[in-house]
């Protein structure tokens, strides 16, 4: 069982690294590209058994507090056999 | 009479904290005691103030200042700041402070995704301050070495407008003439933000060095009038509090 976090900046927040990823893909000729935001993902492994419901609550509590800093970052939890 | 007793300054020590020395020394510099306060301690013993300084605490992992906001010593400091202590975190410690929430916004990657040492003017927004009443106010920008490359201050817009409504920030980027200008800016940092208070104005952070530049020998002392600031700024509590008793 795992958790999969992805991680990205708010849409407010300056993002250079997604800025220049897109300018690279651009001159790469990989047309049609109108933004790329560069983020992060966490993998968790989760002991066999564990309540799905309860790993969701609590990664989503760690999420918030430690995992994102949600004043320049936005969250995606997923959880998966 | 009691002969005058040097304030007391706490430096933490994280792993991979760099400027601890530097802060160290330069707090005897300007005649304070320092001693330094290393991550796993639960008290900071006897201080009369808080550095946070400068490094790349536990390999700035997940984010820069993320885990040190956990550490033992960091529950110790937010206590000392919710009983009115004076705590200033420097480049680092400015982002460990952001992270654990005694000072509002984020510091992000810079703008040019380059770091940054070079040494940057800066204007002093309020000098109604702990941390800023002994610096110049002729109009002359101080100039301090920035060493970064997460400097750029972020904030939402309604904390940004409730910083300016009350004058929270404290030091601007600027160019030699005090101008507030985008090519000043190395990093990108709304508003040119450089540094900031808390709505009580005992806790700060700056991105810029103030413990690199106390001697001439290192290109700039303007770094003293901030440091200094604070001393001054606990000698007058200390003389209230022995006027009220």
């Amino acid at each position: 069982m795992k958790a999969k976090l992805v991680i990205t900046p708010k849409k407010a927040v300056l993002d250079p690294q997604g800025k220049t990823v897109a300018n690279a893909l651009e001159h790469m000729g990989y047309a049609g590209v109108t933004g790329v935001r560069v983020g992060k993902y966490i993998e968790i492994d989760l002991a066999p058994g564990t309540s799905a419901a309860a790993a969701d609550k609590a990664l989503n509590e760690a999420a918030l507090r430690f995992l994102s800093n949600p004043v320049i970052e936005d969250y995606r939890l997923e959880i998966v056999e | 009479m009691t002969p005058i007793q040097a304030m007391r300054f706490a430096v933490l020590q994280f792993p991979a904290s760099n400027c601890d020395q530097d802060c160290v020394h330069a707090l005897r510099v300007l005649g304070a005691q320092a001693k330094l306060v290393w991550h796993k301690d639960t008290s900071l013993g006897e201080v009369d103030a808080v550095i946070v300084p400068g490094g790349f605490s536990y390999g700035d992992a997940l984010r820069c200042g993320a885990i040190a906001r956990f550490s033992p010593v960091m529950q110790a400091v937010s206590r000392f700041a919710d009983n009115g202590g004076l705590v200033l975190g420097i480049c680092n410690g400015f982002q460990i402070l952001c992270e654990v929430g005694l000072l509002p916004g984020a510091l992000i990657r810079n703008r040019d995704l380059r770091f940054h040492c070079e040494q940057v003017f800066l204007k002093t927004a309020n000098f109604e301050t702990p941390f800023t009443s002994g610096i110049r106010r002729d109009g002359v920008p101080i100039r301090i070495p920035i060493a970064h490359g997460e400097g750029c201050y972020f904030a939402d817009t309604a904390t940004l407008e409730r910083l300016q409504a009350q004058r929270q920030i404290l030091w601007q980027y600027c160019d030699a003439h005090g101008a507030l200008t985008e090519a000043a800016n190395p990093n990108g940092s709304v508003l040119n933000i450089a540094g900031i208070s808390n709505e009580r104005f005992n806790v700060a952070g700056l991105m810029p060095h103030p413990d690199r530049a106390v001697e001439g020998i290192l290109g700039t002392e303007d770094g003293r009038s901030i440091l200094s600031s604070m001393i001054s700024a606990l000698e007058s509590r200390r003389a209230s509090a022995v006027a009220a008793a």
